[in-house]
């Protein structure tokens, strides 16, 4: 009943009435029933067991294909027309429809099974002051429903109390981001019971990230935000239980508003495969107009006069028409119903290898991974250009505190006792730390050198520590005694925190004025002062804390160059051995950070308190003001030393960067971070390497100082390029419609590589210059693209996409990336910590970067190579058994009759060559994938659509013309007066299309042998199954018991006994096979011999060495390099205040994904998003 | 999407009731499904290639030279006698043409035969220009009434039409085909060197497909008596006399008359022959047809001139692979020679280039 009524409120009230404004009393069904409103049953099934017939047929027919074989059958079934029983045509069409109606039920069944589920899922309502546990379907809108820990969030809620203090709610969005992520929620004076407040809000829409409303609850009235309303889809998490409002239901919830169908994409071989199939329908047109005027100069000259013999003479012209349409009939088989089935069945079980490859398994969190997407298989074979995002794809996103330098002794390196440096691994014995019971375990360390001398108390290190510990702006959560938790803003701020903690220095907790710090043991607690916060400008941050004693302390942390500025000059000597440190860390591509501190005379502090005061009060200029006052005070400092973090790459990135260009794919990385950070990953990456004649980096502030420094570098790269792009206008896709320019590819000497960051790509990107920045980036080697937002992301990608007609791949793993994902050809999320957001919106999924390459490399290869064999060889088919028809068209007053047996005409595509070629296109592989990898130029072909494209369709045109001249020709010569060798007739027409279609069909076999590289037990046994059944089949079709039992049906009775025992017939079989095959055999050796391809010289290859070698061990050779690291601190500004505001909160989402706020112009967006990060909204005050 | 995915995930470790194991979402390690499986990988390399074009061509020249001496071996005579020519004996019958004329018109051909038939001598009528592969006429007829079927004898199937019914009578048999059929009588007399004519005996039966004589056709009815069998149906518009009437034997009589039977056997090209009859060899001594002169005498029923048609007879002897037919021994002839030419140009490349592909290297 309930899902009746929601289908009703789904299907009618949806869509008749514009529902303008949602208005409901809680607690009061009958009034807010008068609305109504969806309930809350849901319902993702399309069918019910009545309609699912008529409705599946329905959207089958509206398939061009499906529909064109209605077409025929319509065509058919007019006798004067029909020139083929009506059986070949419905055979395939209801196997087809049928196996695609058993699919679609069978994905129907299952939703119906969760809507099930979940709609019978339990929940507590509150009715008339009592709890009372109710089926989700059955929740009303304005119901007040009861949740409890770990529960499923019943419908879109709006927060009313709950159990935890402040009445706050875990809740974890894994449904809708993946994210675990807190909800800070606010209560009501009154929470609940008696609970008359009214509610009037939006009505449902599909924003995630905004909801306005009012509640009105005696008298008074609230606004609502985002902030109170609990989404479906998610978890209640770590909250004992909470009580919510229901204000949108079932259908009309956020989430399944959002479940509007993505955008449907298409491969390039799709494409290519439309318009061929348009071609070739007008090339059937072509075939058929010329038979028809055939048909009618045939009637005119000999058909008026054959009228004796031939019932029922027509007028020629009217004949002719006729006629047209009987080849129609006849010659459809060029692009057979069978041909898109075919397509999907490779496409599905090529997604399958790839969710059941093993070295696609990371067994760390358990994923396999997943071809969400079964429908682009084989563009993965053709990418050219491939987008990364870095954080969380390119890196892990996690940050170790690597080593340190601290007051010019450098920590961390292992060495052993000659003094040279031990390559650290798993293995390495790491730094003990149960000495310090709120030590966190994970953290791993392998120097004991500054444990020591941590506890032997050195004060320069202790200050060290205890400057990490607090100059900070990470929250701690401490759930039990001892059990410690930091959320930090950026990781490398948690993990230098997580240093300090485990090397003694623990940061406990947190107050608005105050810090405390467990130091070696002991409780102390500093009194904060004033937090002088980050920003890009600063590049520092600094607090200043009272200790216990009194003693007032600077503690301040930054970039390298920035510290040095300001120190004390007495630290001069120190200053140059940790430059010399520094220069080592980054070297090794570690982000570092330097550190000071400076004691803080009482007396000024005063002054400098009050003028901060003022400062902060002030209504203009505040932050000139403060700026000022922060340079005044961070001055003269004294070095401590300097960090060194790790930001560690996912495994084997560099190697996979390597092969993937290796195989003239460009990987360019558009990332959020900073430009420094960015450089940084790129160098310890591979992409930007030392000996590139130069890396371009453009960061300009106007469009024109943009185009000035993309103009540069392009020179420097061709000083004799043209100034003018080569544009190549053309036009593509069905009828031409399309206009498309594309931009050629430019030669360059040497390798390049280009930086560039989001202020001046939003310049880039406009109009006018988006091909000075296309030209000047694909000469690039690698092209970084930093501090980018995710709309300027997709814009890039779109950008490629459109001047290069290029096939496009989009990696990344967080909510920034969807937007490329969802603009490029192919979207890969990375199934990592991020959260699913990306993974939702991807094509393919998978948890770590370096399964790109097998994904491309092996499997994509691999699909792109059997789809192309397969369209090749299936093309060839169907034009040799049509071509055939052509021929016989000349010989039978094109009168449209067949040359073959109608059942063999049914079957050809569905029985005989089916199972064959099904089994090329899902076996069959070149090399194997060792030898994929080993030589990854194996890719280009793709790139070039080399194996399938226009002029390969032209060829196997040529081929099977060439072929079906040698079916008809050689046996109509070979029998042409022919007769058994017992003088009986054989040339008659059923041992005719017997002997035609015996050649035919053993010449395809052939073919196919010669296609297939790779032959499997699978491969033998379904080619000579097939010939088997095809015989198997006509002798049994041609029998006197078939013949006895539908006589109409099987007239070719005897057909095959009588003539398939005269030597004559299959010496013309051999005599078609061999000279059907001889010319390929030659042409492909000659090729081979002369012009072999790549392909060709790794297949002799693997040949001569059959045993593999022994994978070569690649050592990455460390960097040594004089290049500095920046200063890495992937911050965003303005924390401080939060920090010492008071109004600090646990973390917030920023953005729930899909949800980030994009403004249109890139310009407004510079600022990086950051999934982590504190909301900078101003919170509603909370009472503690 | 979502809304499908997200109820019914759980937390990807299942409690199977039973064991109580947590199954993984590793992929099973099978040569199938890690794309391991076994395969033989051959590529084209000239150890294979040449060899292969070489065998080919031995093997299909001497097939060929065995095809053309056995085709050449066979002795077939053919004589025209559509009667276009002024000249033609035939002229006059084939002019004056009616489908119902009761007068039947007849002409005699002398010819002579260079050389003796040695073994069973088969004759044939050819038909050129003919279009027994129309569409139209093809599907003209009705297997089910030719197999004796009863219901549609009396209603004869719409595929028949506009042959089905005459005046309202079911057409026995029916159809464009049947309508079609050959009537020309054909006889043969061989001219004794003094002069007269000695008829040679022709053999009508045996000259149809077994299984079309014995399982496809056959009469309506258990009846014997076929002109009751009959009752109720009329003869073809253009035959002469009805069905039941084609023989007096009672075995080759009706829808089992083996003239009929192979004029329903439609052939595949327009122009075709067709067995007419059979001269049996009589004994190992005399030769069937020995060499000297012969007349065929033919009555002519069958009107071909309207669409340009020609009539033939043939007489030829049979071998193993048939009748006379050059072109199977000459192709295979033409083939295996070029392949061998193929083969020898193939390995002249091969060895003049084919260092390239061992050699190249692969460039990385």
């Amino acid at each position: 009943m309930g899902s009746l009524l929601s289908q009703l409120g789904l299907e009618c009230g949806g869509k008749a009435v514009k529902e303008e404004e949602r208005h409901l009393r809680a607690n009061d069904r009958e009034l807010n029933l008068s609305y109504k409103y969806a309930d809350n049953a849901i319902k993702t099934s399309k069918y019910n067991i009545f309609t699912f017939l008529p409705l599946n047929l329905f959207e089958q027919f509206q398939r061009l294909a499906n529909a064109y074989f209605l077409f025929l059958l319509c065509l058919q079934s007019i006798p004067e027309v029909s020139s083929l029983p009506w059986y070949t045509t419905v055979v395939p069409l209801v196997l087809v429809l049928s196996m695609t109606m058993a699919k679609d039920g069978s994905d129907d069944m299952n939703r119906h099974r969760c809507d099930k589920q979940v709609n019978n899922r339990q929940v507590e309502v509150l009715v008339e002051g009592e709890l009372q546990s109710e089926k989700w379907m059955d929740v009303q809108v304005g119901d007040i429903v009861k949740l409890e820990n770990n529960q499923f969030v019943t419908a879109d809620l709006l927060l009313l109390s709950s159990s935890e203090p402040l009445n706050l709610v875990y809740i974890e969005t894994a449904e809708l981001d993946g994210c675990v992520s807190v909800c800070c929620m606010h209560a009501f004076p009154e929470p609940f019971c008696p609970c008359v407040g009214e509610v009037r809000c939006e009505p449902p829409n599909n924003r995630l990230d905004k909801f306005t409303g009012t509640l009105t609850l005696k008298g008074e009235t609230y606004s609502l935000d985002n902030e109170r309303i609990l989404l479906r889809g998610c978890t209640l998490r770590n909250t004992q239980w909470c009580f919510g409002l229901v204000v949108f239901g079932g259908p009309d919830t956020k989430l399944m508003q959002n479940c509007g169908r993505t955008t449907f994409k298409r491969t390039s071989i799709d494409r290519l495969m439309n318009v061929l199939v348009l071609s070739i329908f007008g090339f059937l047109m072509i075939m058929c107009l010329i038979l028809a005027i055939g048909n009618g100069i045939w009637e005119y000259q000999e058909g008026s006069k054959f009228a004796a013999f031939l019932p029922k003479g027509v007028n020629a012209p009217f004949s002719a028409f006729l006629t047209f349409w009987s080849y129609v009939i006849i010659l459809n088989t060029v692009v057979p119903i069978s041909l898109y089935v075919s397509v999907e069945i490779i496409r599905l079980g090529n997604s399958f290898y790839i969710n059941w490859d093993r070295k696609m398994y990371y067994p760390k969190n358990d994923t396999p991974a997943e071809a969400r997407t079964t429908t682009l298989n084989e563009e993965l074979g053709q990418i050219k250009y491939i987008f990364s995002d870095k954080t969380g794809t390119l890196t892990q996103n996690i940050m170790t505190f690597n080593k340190c330098s601290i007051n010019g002794k450098s920590y961390g390196e292992l060495l052993d006792f000659s003094g040279q440096r031990v390559e650290m691994n798993e293995k390495t014995e790491k730094v003990d730390f149960s000495w310090n019971n709120l030590a966190d375990p994970k953290f791993c360390f392998h120097d004991n050198s500054l444990v020591e001398v941590v506890r032997e108390g050195n004060p320069e290190v202790q200050a060290f520590f205890r400057l990490l510990a607090l100059c900070h702006t990470v929250m701690p959560e401490e759930k039990k005694e001892g059990e410690l938790y930091y959320q930090a803003q950026s990781p490398d701020e948690g993990a230098l925190v997580t240093a300090a903690r485990n090397f003694g220095f623990v940061f406990r907790s947190r107050t608005p004025e105050s810090i405390t710090v467990v130091e070696m043991g002991e409780l102390v607690t500093y009194e904060l002062l004033a937090v002088l916060d980050f920003n890009n400008v600063r590049k520092r941050m600094s607090v200043i804390v009272r200790s216990p004693e009194g003693k007032l302390t600077l503690y301040c942390k930054g970039a390298d160059t920035i510290i040095f500025e300001r120190l004390n000059p007495s630290c001069s000597n120190l200053t140059e051995v940790t430059t010399l440190h520094l220069n080592e860390f980054a070297g090794e591509g570690l982000r570092t950070l330097a550190l000071a501190y400076k004691d803080i005379d009482p007396e000024y502090m005063e002054d400098w308190k009050l003028r901060h005061h003022v400062a902060n009060t002030a209504m203009d200029e505040r932050e000139e003001k403060l700026d000022a006052l922060y340079e005044e005070i961070e001055k003269g400092l004294l070095l401590l030393g300097s960090t060194a973090v790790e930001d560690k790459l996912q495994d084997g990135v560099p190697q996979t960067i390597e092969q993937l260009s290796k195989a003239d794919i460009k990987i360019w990385v558009l990332t959020g971070d900073k430009q420094e950070t960015a450089e940084n990953i790129g160098y310890s990456c591979n992409m930007l390497r030392e000996e590139m004649n130069e890396v371009f980096i453009v960061s300009a502030n106007t469009a024109e100082e943009v185009r000035k420094e993309l103009q540069t570098a392009r020179r420097k790269m061709t000083p004799d390029g043209t100034e003018e792009p080569t544009v190549k206008k053309s036009r593509s896709g069905l009828f031409c419609l399309q206009k498309t320019e594309t931009v050629a590819d430019e030669p360059v000497n040497g390798e390049y590589a280009m930086v560039i960051n989001g202020h001046s790509l939003a310049f880039a990107l406009e109009k006018d210059m988006e091909i000075e920045l296309l030209r000047t980036a694909c000469m690039c080697q690698t092209v970084i693209c930093c501090r980018v937002t995710p709309l300027q992301k997709a814009q890039v990608v779109e950008l490629v996409k459109k001047y290069k007609q290029a096939v496009t791949l989009a990696i990344g793993d967080g909510a920034n990336d969807v937007s490329m994902i969802k603009a490029a050809h192919i979207g890969v999320g990375i199934s990592g910590q991020e959260g699913m957001q990306a993974v939702l919106s991807s094509d393919y999924s998978f948890a770590q970067f370096r399964y790109l390459q097998r994904l491309l490399l092996v499997h994509g290869r691999w699909s792109y190579l059997r789809m192309c064999k397969f369209l090749r060889y299936f093309f060839y088919k169907n034009f040799t058994f049509t071509f055939v028809h052509f021929w016989y068209g000349f010989f039978c007053g094109f009168s449209a009759q067949t040359v073959f047996d109608e059942w063999f005409i049914t079957l050809f595509n569905l029985v005989y060559t089916a199972l064959p070629v099904l089994s090329l296109s899902l076996f069959d592989q070149d090399v194997n994938d060792w030898w994929s990898f080993q030589y990854p130029q194996l890719y280009t072909p793709g790139q070039l659509n080399q194996y399938f494209s226009k002029r390969a369709f032209v060829y196997t045109v040529l081929h099977s013309g060439y072929s079906s001249l040698v079916l008809f020709f050689i046996p109509w010569a070979a029998m042409y007066d022919t007769v058994r060798d017992d003088g009986k007739e054989i040339v008659d027409y059923q041992s005719f299309a017997l002997l035609a279609q015996t050649c035919l069909l053993i010449a395809v076999s052939i073919q196919l042998g010669l296609d297939t590289h790779y032959w499997t037990a699978m491969n033998q046994f379904f080619l000579w199954g097939s010939l088997s059944v095809y015989f198997a089949v006509i002798f049994t079709m041609y029998s006197n018991g078939m013949f006895l039992t539908l006589t109409s049906s099987f007239p070719f009775i005897g057909t095959a006994r009588n003539s398939l025992n005269q030597p004559n017939v299959w010496l013309t079989m051999l005599l078609t096979s061999v000279l059907c095959v001889l010319p390929v055999v030659a042409y492909r050796f000659l090729r081979i011999l002369l012009w072999p391809t790549i392909n060709d010289k790794v297949r002799y290859k693997v040949r001569q060495d059959k045993v593999l070698p022994p994978t070569p061990r690649r050592v990455q050779a460390r960097r040594t390099s004089t290049r500095r690291s920046g200063y890495a601190f992937s911050h965003a500004q303005g924390y401080g205040d939060l920090v010492t505001s008071g109004k600090f909160l646990r973390r917030t989402p920023k953005s729930r994904p899909a949800l980030f706020s994009q403004t249109d112009s890139p310009l407004a967006q510079t600022q990086p998003q950051f999934y982590r990060t504190i909301s900078e909204r101003e919170e509603p005050p909370l009472s503690p | 999407m979502m809304a499908s995915s997200y109820n019914a995930k759980e937390d990807g470790h299942v409690t199977v009731p039973g064991g109580g194991t947590i199954q993984n979402k590793k992929p099973d390690n099978t040569a199938f499904k890690q794309q391991r499986l076994p395969a033989w990988q051959p590529i084209l390399t000239a150890g294979t290639v040449l060899p292969a074009f070489f065998v080919i061509g031995l093997i299909f020249i001497p097939i060929g030279i065995g095809l053309y001496v056995t085709s050449n071996n066979i002795k077939e005579f053919e004589i025209d006698y559509t009667g276009t020519d002024m000249s033609s004996p035939c002229f006059n019958c084939s002019q004056s043409f009616s489908w119902n004329s009761t007068r039947p018109c007849t002409c005699a051909l002398p010819f002579s035969l260079e050389q003796p038939f040695e073994s069973n001598v088969f004759m044939y009528y050819g038909l050129s220009n003919f279009y027994q592969n129309h569409r139209r006429y093809v599907k003209s007829r009705d297997d089910s009434q030719l197999n004796g079927d009863t219901t549609s004898l009396m209603n004869p199937s719409k595929e028949c039409e506009p042959y089905a019914r005459n005046e309202k009578m079911p057409i026995a048999p029916c159809g464009a085909i049947a309508n079609s059929m050959f009537n020309d009588t054909l006889d043969l007399y061989y001219i004794d060197p003094n002069g007269t004519r000695i008829q040679i005996p022709l053999m009508k039966k045996g000259i149809a497909w077994w299984t079309d004589k014995h399982v496809k056709f056959r009469n309506p009815g258990g009846n014997p008596n076929l002109t009751s069998a009959f009752q109720g149906t009329t003869k073809p518009i253009n035959w002469r006399k009805p069905v039941y009437e084609l023989d007096t034997d009672a075995e080759n009589n009706g829808f089992i008359n083996e003239d009929f039977i192979v004029w329903m056997r439609t052939a595949a090209l327009p122009t075709f022959r067709k067995l007419y009859r059979i001269i049996q060899k009589k004994n190992n001594m005399t030769p069937t047809l020995p060499r000297g002169n012969y007349t065929l005498e033919v009555t002519y029923n069958y009107p071909v001139r309207s669409f340009e048609g020609r009539k033939r007879v043939i007489l030829s002897t049979i071998s193993w692979m048939g009748g006379k037919n050059p072109f199977l021994g000459i192709a295979y002839i033409t083939v295996g020679s070029v392949c061998f030419f193929l083969g020898v140009v193939l390995l002249i490349i091969h060895h003049k280039y084919g260092s390239r592909n061992n050699t190249a290297d692969i460039p990385n």
